[in-house]
């Protein structure tokens, strides 16, 4: 379950010493539930706040008023020591993929795996099923640069997916890829909602959201204007 | 062929192993160990100067009667040493030490050891140091007719004072150089994080602990560091024997023939050892704090 309350969120403002968050709210008293299970889409032109609530999603950022509450847990009660823990059960996919350029993609994938110390042997197995999953068994040992950009997206969703996260949150993943690709990679997204995980999936491609008709978060200018 | 190039790049997903140059950084850290090496040596060689010549400046001056004078005559110096207000205590030195005194300038002649007429030595402690020895040296042979006066002890006092300066002086360049030391693998740090800015946020994302990523950074610059300054520290012993085969004959030794027969055991092996595992130590500290103090700014 993801739940906010009352949320504002502050950038650094432009002399931005430290973190002190001067900058204008980009976010403000955004408010709702998202049950555990259920896919949300999250809607709004550029510049809404998409991607600023997304990272509060995924704990990249805190708020700076409200409260944030993923995964059962109360952001405000978390000491900074805890975060990574809890990182490691949210899945995140990223409108630029994100992949470690100078890792081969059985490395990328085996990342979130390594970091959370798990042992080579189940590494290599879970890394096996995860390639087969999204059908790129068969470029392991090829370089990101090499891949086309949807093959690309769909190592980074088995990267967010091959930790098992309870939450998977997809920050226009599909913006920078055909329709074709697109379509595959949402496949997947809502396959691991079918398989029980809480996903958001960001977009302005209203094209899609049309074949894949589904609850919707929609922003505009850093406040919730429509939820359902 | 696939699987061990495989395995090893996974084991560096940040890609430290382009951003942290294994050129510049050792290269640097290998100079600053040669001079950490050189100010050790020289810390090293002031003290053992003063402290061999201590034993000299026990003494400050020294009297001497020759060696036929007659116990009388002695007596009677040593009583018109002791009425001068300069002097705090005089004393005949006994022949065994005199002979050991004298070795190194020397050597073991035969003369010496067969019992060779050695003058006889009257040694002054001074209440303190004379501002012009020489005059009080003038005022010493008035007091004891026939005497020789070596003010030579007040020199190597102040020999001795110049070495114990010269030994604080390297220890301060030895701070100094692990100072800059530390600022170098700073900078090198910051520089390798703003390579890989992009790494280590998806790593942060992905769960990475700071220690974890602070850990990267550390093991690689606490190897490049220890490769560094066991170049640099190799590279100076040369040096060292140099300088101290040059001060053998001021230790009562004597100048080698060739390079074997440089003093290498004489070189300070056990502070040298420790050259390298301190700068790893300081470059693994170093790393840690300035990755971890980056790392603050994310969430
Ligand atoms: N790192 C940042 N620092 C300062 N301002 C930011 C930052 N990221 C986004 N913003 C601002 O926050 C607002 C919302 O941006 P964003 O969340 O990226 O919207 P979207 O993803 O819907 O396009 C914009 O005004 C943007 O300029
Ligand atoms: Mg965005």
């Amino acid at each position: 379950m993801v739940r906010f309350a009352s949320v504002g969120l502050r950038y650094a403002g432009p002399a931005g010493a430290g973190g002190d968050r001067s900058g204008p709210e980009v976010l403000h008293d955004l408010s709702f539930i998202l049950p555990t299970g259920s896919f949300h889409w999250l809607l709004g032109p550029s510049g809404a706040g998409k991607s600023s609530l997304l990272r509060l999603m995924q704990l990249a950022l805190r708020p700076s008023r409200g409260e944030v509450e993923v995964l059962g847990v109360p952001l405000s009660r978390v000491r900074r020591g805890a975060l990574p823990g809890l990182r490691r059960r949210i899945g995140v996919v990223y409108q630029d993929f994100r992949l470690l350029p100078h890792l081969p993609v059985f490395d990328n994938l085996a990342l979130p795996l390594r970091i959370a110390g798990r042992a080579e042997p189940q590494i290599r197995a879970d890394v096996q099923e995860m390639l087969r999953w999204v059908g790129l068994e068969s470029k392991a040992g090829t370089l990101p640069a090499a891949l086309s950009g949807g093959e690309q997206q769909r190592v980074a969703i088995a990267r967010a997916v091959v930790m098992r996260p309870a939450l998977l949150v997809a920050d226009e993943p599909t913006g920078n890829l055909d329709i074709a690709q697109a379509r595959r990679v949402l496949a997947l997204l809502q396959e691991m909602h079918r398989l029980g995980t809480t996903v958001v999936v960001a977009t302005h491609a209203e094209a899609l959201v049309q074949e894949h008709p589904a609850p919707a978060l929609r922003l505009a200018e850093g406040r919730l204007v429509a939820h359902g | 062929m696939m699987r061990p190039l495989r395995r090893s790049r996974g084991r560096d997903p940040l890609g430290l192993r382009r951003a942290l140059s294994d050129r510049l950084l050792p290269g640097l850290v290998a100079a600053m160990a040669l001079l950490g090496a050189l100010a050790l040596a020289g810390a090293r060689g002031a003290s053992d100067l003063s402290a061999r010549w201590q034993g000299g400046a026990a003494a400050a001056m020294t009297v001497q009667l020759p060696a036929t004078a007659p116990a009388a005559q002695v007596e009677r110096a040593l009583a018109a040493l002791r009425r001068l207000p300069e002097v705090a205590k005089a004393q005949a030195m006994e022949r065994e030490r005199l002979a050991a005194l004298l070795r190194p300038w020397l050597g073991e002649a035969p003369g010496a050891a067969a019992g060779l007429a050695l003058p006889v030595v009257i040694e002054l402690h001074l209440r303190r140091l004379p501002q012009q020895p020489e005059a009080l040296a003038l005022g010493i042979a008035q007091a004891v007719p026939g005497a020789q006066v070596e003010a030579h002890g007040v020199w190597v006092a102040r020999l001795v004072a110049l070495a114990r300066s010269l030994q604080g002086v390297t220890l301060a360049a030895l701070l100094l150089v692990a100072g800059i030391a530390a600022a170098v693998v700073a900078v090198a740090v910051r520089a390798g994080i703003a390579a890989r800015r992009e790494a280590i946020g998806i790593l942060h994302d992905l769960g990475a602990t700071d220690a974890d990523i602070a850990g990267r950074f550390a093991g690689r610059v606490a190897l490049l560091v220890a490769l560094g300054a066991l170049a640099g520290t190799v590279l100076a012993a040369p040096v060292l024997a140099g300088l101290a085969d040059l001060a053998a004959p001021l230790l009562g030794g004597q100048a080698a023939a060739s390079v074997l027969g440089l003093p290498w055991g004489s070189l300070p092996w056990a502070e040298l050892a420790l050259l390298p595992v301190l700068g790893a130590g300081i470059g693994w500290v170093t790393a840690q704090v300035t990755v971890r103090r980056w790392l603050r700014r994310l969430a």
